[in-house]
């Protein structure tokens, strides 16, 4: 009997925490939409989440279009269809690896630094000062990163996806005897709109997913350095996992037109 | 960096006034508030009478905080009246509430500064949020409020981490006087202050709730603190106020419970246990 109670406590704590995140980000949408947008808070938080993870994003994506055409040209070239390999690289770059790996590394990056600044303003008491000042923490500090995270992450992805198909590029050409001019054609040949908007769909819902896991984590911490610690963890894990979830259903939602 | 503060003369208190000339500020009746099983508020009732300062003692724990988190807006209390100006708070709408905080000023016990801001943005922070100035503007005030405080405006562009624990607390209390406010809240003032410094934080409350004839409601465990910033005191013990008189009557209370606590005696009444606190 108790391994059953335990999945039912387990169900009941998974379906209120799911409830408590949406209400969570119900409420930051609609207090974020309709009262004052706080330009300078998102601009930094644009800056912070966009600019600043150039760098982490772009040597994922290198190597990543590295490894495909090196890995593609392995499986290809045992039925002749190395020709194959620019195009390979181009879609699985634009539809699943530019926004997948852009998500996880973000989430690593941007998810856990909001769940520890949030959780810390939380356990020192400044989101309590931000009400008392007559400032709404959803206005001036959740709505902000959620849209940053929206807007950002898909210009992170086409960034992804022009390195992406560069280091398959380099490796094609240097490497496996490929004229540059006829990869760079063969790469738009098959390349449809669909392709590019798919992938930037997915990276705009990752971008949310993984800034309001920061958030609600963040916002809820409580009990000082391990309280904050916790968050953060649970912020990095809980995002990956729905960025793994929601790129199946974003996915398919495009497969089924 | 410099700490002069402006320390008033002690001497100068003023004549306590008779009580019942002032209205009441803030009245709390039968104020109830529990985390899961445990009670923290059971019918809590205080007035704070206006422009004086009522200083709410008791061990750690006895929802001293709670309290005043519930006036603040932070904390939702299950049940009882909260009203400030004869406006009723629990149960009121954001905007209610909202326009009840632009009458209070807070003073956090960690100070609480925004430290992704320079400490003059901390300060004028109130007043760009309600857009009452400009950035221009705001800065000047927040120099000049600072310096109320006792900083001088090299301190304006530096960031909380860049400040030792009393200055922090200066910085709290320029964030909370910056917009006038009628009604300031000290949480543990002097925690975590050495003697000297709890003792200039204490003239600097002293001094700036008279100035800004406010209405002041603190809590504390500190007795030289209670001593200095307190025209009257309450003693919050099980949930409810036990005690409330002027603080000239601290010492002859005729309640145990409060001949304990400030004599710090670890024999009395006041059972001391291992709790959960809220």
């Amino acid at each position: 009997m108790s391994f059953l109670a335990a999945i039912g406590r387990t169900t009941l704590a998974l379906l209120s925490t799911i409830g408590a995140v949406v209400l969570f980000a119900a409420e930051a949408l609609a207090r974020g939409l309709s009262g004052r947008l706080y330009w300078r808070q998102i601009a930094r938080q644009m800056l912070e989440m966009g600019y600043f993870s150039l760098p982490v994003v772009g040597l994922t994506a290198v190597f990543t279009g590295m490894v495909l055409a090196l890995q593609s040209y392995t499986g290809f070239s045992r039925f002749e269809a190395q020709s194959a390999i620019p195009t390979i690289v181009v879609l699985s770059m634009t539809r699943e690896l530019g926004p997948v790996l852009a998500g996880l590394m973000v989430a690593g990056r941007v998810g856990a630094a909001i769940a520890a600044e949030l959780g810390t303003m939380r356990v020192t008491e400044q989101i309590d000062a931000l009400t008392t000042l007559a400032t709404d923490p959803f206005r001036y500090l959740v709505f902000p990163r959620l849209l940053a995270g929206t807007l950002m992450l898909p210009l992170l992805v086409v960034v992804a996806d022009v390195i992406g198909v560069m280091g398959g590029w380099l490796v094609s050409v240097y490497k496996l005897g490929f004229g540059p001019i006829e990869y760079i054609n063969r790469t738009f040949e098959f390349l449809e709109t669909q392709d590019v908007v798919s992938g930037l769909v997915k990276a705009a819902v990752f971008g949310f997913l993984l800034t309001l896991m920061g958030c609600y984590h963040g916002y809820r911490s409580k009990g000082g350095a391990q309280g904050v610690g916790a968050a953060t963890t649970r912020a990095v894990v809980s995002a990956s996992i729905l960025i793994l979830i929601a790129n199946y259903f974003v996915t398919e939602l495009f497969f089924a037109r | 960096m410099t700490e002069t503060g402006p320390v008033p003369d002690p001497s100068d208190r003023p004549p306590t006034a008779p009580p019942a000339a002032a209205a009441v500020k803030i009245a709390i009746r039968g104020l109830h508030k529990r985390f899961g099983p445990k009670r923290v508020l059971e019918g809590l009732d205080l007035d704070v009478p206006e422009g004086r300062s009522l200083v709410v003692i008791g061990g750690s724990g006895t929802g001293k905080s709670v309290l005043i988190k519930s006036v603040l807006g932070i904390v939702t209390p299950d049940a009882g009246s909260i009203r400030v100006d004869g406006t009723e708070l629990v149960g009121a709408s954001r905007a209610t509430l909202d326009a009840a905080r632009r009458k209070f000023g807070m003073l956090f016990q960690g100070a609480a500064l925004f430290d992704s801001l320079p400490v003059w943005e901390n300060v004028a922070f109130g007043l760009l949020a309600r857009r009452l100035v400009d950035r221009k503007t705001a800065r000047e005030r927040a120099i000049a409020t600072l310096a109320r405080v006792g900083l001088g405006p090299e301190a304006a562009d530096l960031y909380p981490a860049e400040l030792s624990g009393g200055m922090q607390k200066r910085v709290g209390l320029a964030r909370a006087i910056a917009a006038e406010p009628e009604i300031l809240f000290f949480d543990e003032p002097t925690t975590g202050l050495d003697p000297i410094m709890a003792d200039v934080i204490n003239e600097l409350i002293r001094g700036l709730v008279r100035e800004l004839g406010a209405t002041a409601l603190s809590i504390t465990h500190d007795m030289a603190s209670v001593r200095k910033i307190a025209d009257r005191v309450a003693m919050l013990y099980g949930g409810k106020i036990i005690w409330e008189g002027p603080v000239e009557r601290l010492d002859d209370s005729g309640d145990p419970y409060v001949d304990q606590f400030v004599h710090g005696r670890a024999v009395g009444p006041i059972e001391v246990g291992v709790e959960r606190i809220g």
